[in-house]
């Protein structure tokens, strides 16, 4: 059923797919926003260390008579000594007068008191400078004193490769992690599902009950629509069982009275013409009713099928039962009935189905095969359990083999017997609700053949 | 084409010959296409066996090994960083302010630990502590000074002994020198009294330390102050008459240091040259390196040894630098 059943993608897979998506999503930012952050720590850090160096080198300034002097101190670029080996560059100006140190670096303007920071292009590297300066006051004029100092970034680089490489790191196993949560939480969500699948179908072809189990709060309208379907199937599955029993009750009495009354009446009826009419009337009657009865056992057997009720059967007792009741009629006919069964033919399947099959294939090997002969009715389990009805009557009539099955199908030779061509159909019918096979077949020495496999 | 050859062949040796030079000897290989121009501020007779060493390795190189004072090196070679191939130097600041600035070759292959090193273009292969060389023969009934402050107090005792027997560096003219005296300023006042002392006995002042060793070993002088143990420890030798002291109050130790010019005309040359010398100086069993190796210095009080770091460009400030002179010439020239 669920195989052609078209389907709008998977839940799982949808699950899955969103939620490792968030997480590579939620990742991937994860990995940026601690890079941008340690980038700007890392600079941070470089610019503090550039500010302390400066302010030490602007502290060393001072006006000595009419000169200045700067006694740079050892620490103001020992500080800057990193792992890298950055290099520095440095340029000291009084007012617009270079004094010392790299010429060639550019000094931004700056107003007293003020350190500014810039990442600019120095000797064909990145280089960040701080620039700041310092009033002097000396005897008699006031001097403005600026450095400019600049370091490479390879330090800084360094550091933002480390923690790049650790942020990936970070992220990826942020991502593995999340990935195997959703994993396992898609997994039972859909366990949840998969459980109340399970519990469907391994459920008895008869039970219609409710379910009872506990299941998820969102699950809880499914199960409920679910349980209040079967109800419903239930509530149909009643009506129709005894609607079937009140037509069978309504149709079969009033065509009984009926036959009774025909027959009496032929009794008392002299004129040919008037016998014969009655006689027509009579065998219209047993058609009707034949029909009647075949159509509700055919009826039967759809809903019996379809809610196949599996006992333990011996195959060998109920055929020899039938075989008993139907002996009577069978003699009417001067035919022998021939019975050869194993001892025993344990079978699971419905013991009504069977034997309604097995009488219609009797019925019919007693109806096509001329008095005075044998039916032959072998019931075996081994290889498979097989039950064959056997004639020696003129056998199937050629070329209709294949059609002789179907419902309402009669052959060229039943012309004269009465039957509404349904029987062959139940049987079929039975065999196919147990797994099994009809199949009907012409012996070579004459007489048909139909074996229900099963 | 051939009269640009032409020219140049005859433009280059009058270029070379317009430089003066300490010395300068051609270390041929017969047959050899290439020649590694060395610019170095150490002794040829020190050198040589190293460079010969090279040389065996090495068929199809020769060697041109110019020599000069730490001061005149780096000038000529920052006026034509592409005319040699290596720079060997003592004076730290100058090597270190070189690469700063840029006209070093970062060479990528050669392992050495971070402490010898500097942005991977600095190569220190040498550590050698500055010694104060003493004459035997002028402490014969006197105690050897074991410290600077001993040292002070045995000039002061016999100043007429000393008066016109001592000699240093001229911080002016020798880099080694000018770093020497700024690691002791730095350290301790002591060098300051010392200097003092020293300027009033009338210091003679020398560019080189060969030259002070040379004057110490005929008697002109009785004591040499931060002369490199080194070069005096050949002399000491072959003649017992001075003796080597290094300092115990703290000893300022060196380390000598090469590196490649970024516009080398045989660069890989240079870059080989420099692994030859890293390999000589950590293998103790060779008779050709004759400078005392890095190795030493490990076991040694470590804060002795220079540090090869940035800060040594503070003294090369020009401020600073016309500033600690000042000093220095008030403390020793006191006319
Ligand atoms: N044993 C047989 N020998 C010869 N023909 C047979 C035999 N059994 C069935 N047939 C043929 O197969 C046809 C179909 O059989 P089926 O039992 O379905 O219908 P029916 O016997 O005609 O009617 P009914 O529904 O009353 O049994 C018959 O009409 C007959 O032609
Ligand atoms: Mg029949």
């Amino acid at each position: 059923m669920s195989a052609n059943m078209a389907t709008s993608g998977s839940l799982r897979n949808r699950l899955v797919l969103i939620l490792v998506g968030g997480a590579a999503i939620l990742a991937y930012l994860l990995f940026f926003a601690i890079r941008n952050y340690a980038t700007q720590v890392a600079q941070q850090g470089q610019d503090s260390i550039l500010s302390a160096s400066i302010t030490s080198i602007l502290d060393a300034a001072a006006i000595q008579g009419d000169v200045v002097e700067v006694d740079l101190p050892y620490a103001a670029f020992s500080m800057l000594s990193t792992a890298f080996d950055d290099q520095i560059f440095y340029a000291i100006y009084q007012d617009d007068a270079f004094l010392s140190g790299y010429e060639t670096l550019a000094i931004a303007g700056v107003a007293a008191r003020e350190t500014v920071f810039n990442t600019v292009d120095y000797q064909g590297t990145q280089v960040r400078v701080v620039t700041a300066s310092r009033t002097l006051i000396g005897k008699d004029k006031r001097t403005q004193i600026r450095v400019a100092l600049a370091q490479t970034q390879d330090a800084l680089a360094g550091t933002l490769r480390q923690i790049s490489r650790n942020a990936a790191i970070f992220g990826a196993s942020f991502f593995l992690l999340a990935t195997l949560l959703s994993f396992w939480a898609t997994s039972s969500t859909i366990g949840q599902l998969n459980r109340l699948t399970n519990s469907v179908t391994r459920r008895g072809p008869q039970d219609l009950s409710p379910f009872h189990k506990p299941v998820p709060s969102e699950m809880l309208p499914l199960v409920t629509s679910l349980n209040s379907l079967m109800a419903r199937l239930d509530h149909t599955l009643k009506q129709s069982e005894d609607f079937i029993a009140e037509a069978a009750h309504r149709v079969r009495t009033p065509l009984a009275t009926v036959r009774s009354y025909a027959e009496a009446t032929l009794q008392r009826v002299d004129k040919e013409e008037n016998r014969q009419a009655m006689r027509s009337m009579v065998r219209a009657i047993d058609e009707s009713s034949r029909a009647a009865g075949q159509l509700l056992d055919h009826a039967m057997i759809t809903f019996r099928a379809d809610h196949l009720e599996q006992q333990d059967v011996d195959l060998s007792a109920l055929i020899h039962d039938l075989v008993e009741r139907l002996k009577p009629i069978a003699e009417m006919k001067d035919l022998t009935l021939r019975l050869h069964s194993d001892a025993q033919v344990p079978y699971k399947g419905d013991a009504i189905l069977l034997q309604n099959a097995v009488r219609n294939l009797l019925d019919n090997a007693l109806k096509y095969s001329p008095s005075e002969s044998v039916v032959d009715i072998h019931v075996t389990c081994t290889p498979n359990v097989e039950i064959r009805v056997c004639d020696s009557g003129k056998g199937f009539p050629k070329g209709e083999l294949d059609t002789l099955a179907m419902r309402f199908k009669r052959g060229m030779n039943a012309e004269g017997t009465i039957g509404s061509g349904l029987g062959l159909t139940i049987a079929m019918d039975v065999a196919v609700a147990h797994n099994g096979t009809l199949r009907l077949s012409n012996q070579a020495e004459g007489g048909a053949c139909a074996s229900l496999l099963l | 084409m051939r009269i640009i050859v032409a020219l140049t062949i005859w433009i280059l040796p009058q270029l070379v010959l317009a430089q003066d030079w300490e010395d300068r000897r051609l270390f041929e290989n017969e047959g050899a296409e290439r020649t590694l121009r060395i610019i170095s501020s150490t002794d040829t007779s020190l050198f040589a066996p190293i460079v010969e060493d090279f040389l065996s390795k090495n068929p199809e190189v020769s060697v041109e090994y110019l020599v000069n004072g730490t001061a005149d090196i780096d000038q000529i070679f920052r006026a034509d960083p592409d005319k040699y191939d290596l720079l060997i130097s003592s004076a730290m600041d100058l090597q270190l302010k070189t690469a700063n600035d840029g006209l070093a070759l970062r060479l990528s292959d050669v392992a050495h630990p971070p402490w010898a090193q500097w942005r991977q273009s600095l190569f220190a292969f040498t550590s050698e502590p500055a010694a104060i060389v003493v004459n035997k023969a002028a402490f014969a009934d006197h105690p050897l000074p074991r410290s600077r402050q001993e040292l002070i107090e045995s000039l002061r005792a016999r100043p007429n002994v000393f008066k016109g027997h001592i000699g240093t560096y001229d911080i002016r003219q020798s880099g080694l020198g000018y770093l020497f005296a700024t690691q002791d300023a730095r350290a301790s006042e002591t060098f300051w009294r010392l200097m003092e002392v020293m300027g009033a006995l009338d210091v003679r002042l020398y560019c080189c330390s060969g030259d002070m060793i040379d004057d110490l070993s005929d008697g002109t002088i009785a004591v040499a102050y931060n002369v490199l143990g080194s070069y005096a420890s050949v002399r000491v030798e072959s003649e017992d008459q001075i003796e080597i002291i290094l300092p115990s109050d703290f000893p300022t130790t060196m380390m000598r240091t090469a590196l490649v010019s970024k516009d080398a005309p045989q660069p890989e040359i240079a870059v080989e040259f420099v692994q030859h010398l890293i390999r000589l100086q950590s293998d103790h069993s060779n008779d050709v390196f004759l400078l005392p190796s890095l190795r030493a210095q490990e076991s040694d009080v470590e804060r002795a040894t220079i540090a090869l770091e940035p800060a040594l460009m503070t003294f090369l400030d020009k401020l600073k630098r016309r500033r600690f002179i000042g000093e220095w010439e008030n403390a020793v020239i006191q006319k």
